[in-house]
């Protein structure tokens, strides 16, 4: 057995601290998150309040917490969706290449000319605030980039002669796409995937901040740190905890992604 | 014997993550200046290893043991400085895949100055005139034109001349060449050889030539050395070891090829599998698969012997083989 | 012999390279690669064809061709209707690879992988698909327990034994191996040519063996086609091939292997000179530029692949099935230049 990279060590097991966050938060957060406590408003962190509490006296740790499960279902369902739409599409352009190949590679220079954020945030102030319009709005455009990987690494498969056996034993296109090139094209995909997840949890924080992503009350980072932003400056510790929670859930999927590449040795 | 390389009881071990390999063990040679000798062995036997020891050329968590004789010193305790310069007046090294061993950045001509540069005190319009000169040699013509080009604009069997004459810019006394003629096509590996043959006679040159293919060795070698699983079988000159083996590797691996019973008739495949090097039996490594095996060739490592004049071989069936199986 | 089972007419195939955008705005014209150039063959039921050639010159292009994995682009791939016996054209004949590790999918264990095959085509009623994977396995000579496995438990050799067992499980009429022990060791060779003479004999099938090893298609072939940049410049019996070969390229292939009774060192050059670009053939014959007995006519004819008329006996006769056809000007005089 390979030695298990460093990186993938210490993202995997920050990971599975926010999965389990995510899972039992009431195993964790000592307060209910949404109680109000009009003896302790802005309260600055302490033994009792660990990351202090916000202007109705609700315990930001709590807070934090529970946000977890709202901003690891963003990291999934960003990511999912753009995934599966991806694969599907990389696998048809690059087993066809030809003219579908030549509009796919003027749709990735589109796509890849203007910033994801600004082309996400557009689509939702089309079809307005919300979690679901997010993902939809990120899958829209999130899908080109599994493509292109997708695509680059079929190229690749296609002239493999495992794929010419296939062909010389009369399978059908769906089926040697699907069950023979899919299974061994999809590694690196799937590791890309998970550092996306880091990309999608800022980009879901970010909306949320701006309002157009998960809506108060719903405890998310993003939304979090909006409410913290007017008390800034007497109760920094409103906006500040949320926020770290957001680096490390970044780095967490980040350093996991990383390491699987290095221990799949896969080329960058 | 006058002798220009020795090498006595070579060994290199490497520690892999999944523990250690034995890729060579206890092998001892002699070249004789202006002598071509031949290294042959299945895939994974040791051969290039055995070589890039010699040569110094393999990487650190390589343990290297025995000792490299040349010219008296023992390369292989000898100071990085003192190596260079064996390496770079004494001994010339050409691989199988000379695109790999090439700059692809640099110019053919610049690469073979970068070498003349190194070993010889010639000023630079005598460099040119000396690569000239060497493409000349390996073949190559137009040699003007050719220097300038670079390793992508040159066919596989140009890319091997140009490596050898980047060897060469040396004046070598003995050639190392790895499976030098192995990616190359028939046509092309007949010229090859041809030209190194012609080099080692023209230049009195030794070389020490790795290959897997024993029509090669017949065709080019004075003397052969047969290899497995990391150790030496057998020794000795090219034409007894190939009409007479006293090895019984080297007779089933004779006796595999085909051409020598009528034609479509089954072959004689050495049974069972390539040897495992991770862990090295403490008897005969050919034993599991040897028709002529003994008890104590699983138990009992069968030395090297002289069994003839200049003949050496490790088998306890040394003087059985010869009787058809 | 039971006459043809494949007629190969006319074949060519092309390939249309890529071209810098420098060179399309000079007007250059793409580079084609001429990789088969009008090839015609027979192959006949039951026979063992060997192709050889070096590296380029379209072998395995012939091979996709014959198995249908390339469409050529000119002539015509027949099969006789009688020999197919209503079975697909693609089951007809099953191609071995030549990299015995490419060329398994290294997600499928072997027993799914033959599964697969039996069971797409529906060769056998489901609940006798496990039994024929047992008889597949069995016939390459692996283990049973080798179902469950995956390839990359498996040595070279016995890998290359998956990969002849998978194309027997479409069980066609022809098998085209590629290269399919180059990749191996002597001795393990040795274990996988054995193993398609025997396969051979018990299911009477057809051999197209590729090969740049002469040695080998000496021992293992009835006949053989000798191809040079894209073209069968040679075909023969392989006895009289070897005993007395016509074409100055053929000549100069033979003398160049190396084998283990020649234990001289060759004197003079065989053949000079490289191999062309397939991109930019020769004109006239494409051997011209490297054969020693070339003549002005060469350069600008070509010489069509004709029965050898120095040739002895009946396969002089043009529509003799056996004769030895050689595509050169001077081919008789060829002949009397060719190494004793
Ligand atoms: N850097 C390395 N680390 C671990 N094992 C190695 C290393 N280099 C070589 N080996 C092992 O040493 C053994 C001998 O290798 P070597 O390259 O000498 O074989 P060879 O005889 O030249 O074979 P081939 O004909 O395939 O070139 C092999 O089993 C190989 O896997
Ligand atoms: N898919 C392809 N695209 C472009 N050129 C090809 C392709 N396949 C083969 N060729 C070219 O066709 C020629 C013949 O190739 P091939 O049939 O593979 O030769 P061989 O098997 O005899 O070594 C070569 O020049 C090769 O580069
Ligand atoms: S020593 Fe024994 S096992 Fe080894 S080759 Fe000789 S007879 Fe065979
Ligand atoms: S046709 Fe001319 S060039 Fe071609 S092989 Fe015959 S003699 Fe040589
Ligand atoms: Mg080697
Ligand atoms: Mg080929």
């Amino acid at each position: 057995m390979r030695r298990l990279p460093v990186s993938l060590l210490v993202g995997g097991t920050l990971l599975l601290v926010f999965v389990a966050c995510a899972l039992v938060p009431g195993w964790f957060a000592p307060y209910n998150p949404d109680a109000f406590n009009y003896t302790a408003l802005l309260a600055r962190p302490s033994g009792a309040h660990l990351f202090g509490t916000d202007q109705f006296g609700r315990d930001i740790l709590s807070r934090t917490i529970w946000a977890a499960a709202v901003d690891l279902q963003i990291a999934i369902f960003a990511v999912i969706f753009p995934l599966l739409i991806g694969s599907v599409i990389g696998l048809f352009v690059g087993w066809y290449e030809g003219w579908l190949d030549i509009v796919f590679g003027r749709l990735v220079d589109l796509v890849v000319t203007f910033p994801f954020l600004v082309i996400v945030i557009a689509i939702v102030a089309i079809l307005g605030p919300g979690l679901v319009n997010m993902y939809i709005a990120i899958a829209t455009v999130g899908w080109v980039f599994y493509a292109r990987l997708m695509r680059g690494e079929v190229l690749v498969q296609k002239h493999a002669d495992y794929v010419a056996a296939a062909r010389g034993l009369g399978y059908s296109t769906p089926r040697i796409l699907f069950r023979h090139i899919l299974p061994n094209a999809i590694r690196p995909v799937l590791v890309y995937s998970v550092t996306d997840m880091a990309l999608e949890i800022l980009l879901g924080s970010s909306l949320g901040y701006l309002g157009l992503g998960a809506q108060p009350p719903t405890a998310e980072w993003g939304v979090l740190i909006a409410d913290g932003k007017n008390f800034f400056t007497q109760a920094p510790w409103t906006s500040l905890f949320p926020g770290i929670a957001i680096v490390l859930a970044g780095l967490a999927f980040s350093l996991t992604g990383d390491g699987l590449a290095s221990l799949f040795e896969l080329r960058r | 014997m006058n002798e220009l390389l020795r090498v006595e009881q070579l060994g290199v071990v490497f520690h892999a993550a999944r523990g250690r390999v034995y890729a060579v063990d206890g092998v001892d040679l002699a070249i004789a200046p202006g002598e071509v000798l031949g290294l042959v062995g299945e895939s994974g036997s040791g051969k290039s290893v055995t070589l890039r020891a010699i040569a110094r050329l393999l990487h650190e968590e390589a343990h290297i043991t025995g000792r490299v004789l040349w010219q008296g010193r023992d390369l292989l305790t000898l100071p990085a400085r003192a190596l260079e310069q064996v390496r770079g007046a004494g001994i010339g090294t050409i691989f199988q895949e000379p695109m790999a061993a090439l700059n692809p950045v640099l110019s053919i001509g610049l690469q073979i100055d970068e070498s003349l540069r190194a070993h010889t005190g010639l000023d630079a319009a005598g460099r040119r005139a000396r690569a000239r000169e060497l493409l000349d040699l390996v073949g190559i013509a137009d040699a003007a034109s050719r220097l300038r080009q670079y390793p992508h604009e040159f066919s596989g069997g140009m890319r091997q001349r140009a490596m050898i004459a980047i060897a060469l810019a040396a004046n070598p006394k003995l050639l190392l060449a790895d499976e030098p003629t192995t990616a190359l096509d028939v046509t092309i590996q007949d010229q090859i050889l041809r030209l190194l043959l012609r080099l080692v006679s023209e230049l009195s040159m030794a070389m020490l030539l790795v290959t897997h293919d024993l029509g090669v060795v017949a065709s080019t070698c004075d003397r052969v050395a047969v290899m497995y699983a990391g150790r030496l079988c057998e020794t000795g000159p090219t034409a007894q070891v190939l009409h007479a083996p006293r090895h019984a590797y080297t007779d089933a691996l004779l006796r595999a090829l085909p051409g020598e019973g009528a034609a479509r008739a089954r072959l004689q495949p050495i049974p069972g599998m390539p040897p495992r090097i991770d862990h090295p039996s403490p008897g005969c490594p050919f034993a599991p698969r040897c028709t002529h095996a003994e008890p104590r060739c699983d138990r009992e490592r069968p030395a090297m012997q002289d069994v003839a004049p200049g003949r050496a071989s490790a088998c306890f069936a040394q003087d059985r083989l010869g009787v058809a199986a | 012999m039971s006459g043809d089972i494949l007629s190969v007419a006319g074949v060519s195939k092309h390939f249309v390279g890529r071209r810098g955008v420098l060179d399309a705005l000079r007007g250059r014209p793409m580079p084609v690669v001429h990789a088969l150039e009008d090839v015609s063959l027979a192959i006949r039921r039951g026979e063992t064809l060997g192709i050889v050639g070096e590296s380029g010159c379209g072998k395995s292009t012939l091979a996709r061709c014959l198995v249908g994995l390339h469409q050529p682009d000119a002539g015509s791939i027949a099969w006789d209707p009688a020999a197919l016996g209503g079975r697909p054209r693609f089951r007809a004949s099953q191609m071995v690879f030549q990299d015995p590790f490419g060329s398994l999918n290294p997600r499928l264990t072997v027993g799914s992988a033959l599964a697969e095959v039996v069971g797409v085509h529906r060769l056998r009623p489901k609940s006798e698909i496990g039994a024929r994977v047992r008889e597949l396995l069995e016939q390459v000579h692996l283990p049973a327990d080798a179902a469950q496995r995956y390839p990359h438990e498996f040595s070279g050799g016995q890998r290359q034994r998956i990969g002849i067992a998978r194309a027997l499980a479409a069980e066609p009429l022809m098998l085209i191996a590629d290269e399919p022990v180059s990749a191996l060791d002597v001795s393990v060779q040795a274990q996988i040519v054995n193993l398609f003479l025997e396969l051979q004999e018990r299911l009477a099938l057809t051999l197209v063996f590729i090969t740049h090893d002469l040695r080998l298609v000496r021992h293992l072939t009835e006949r053989v086609a000798v191809m040079y940049l894209g073209r069968v410049v040679e075909v023969a019996e392989t006895q009289a091939l070897f005993a007395d070969p016509r074409h100055p390229y053929t000549q100069g292939l033979l003398k160049a292997v190396p084998t283990i009774a020649q234990a001289t060192r060759p004197a003079g050059p065989a053949i000079t000179g490289e191999l062309p670009s397939p991109l930019a053939p020769p004109p006239g014959c494409a051997f011209h530029p490297r054969c020693p007995i070339a003549v002005a006519r060469c350069r600008t004819e070509r010489p069509a692949l004709l029965p050898d008329p120095a040739a002895p006996g009946l396969a002089r006769e043009r529509s003799a099935p056996d004769a030895h056809r050689v595509a050169c000007h001077l081919a008789p005089q060829a002949a009397a230049t060719a190494p004793a």
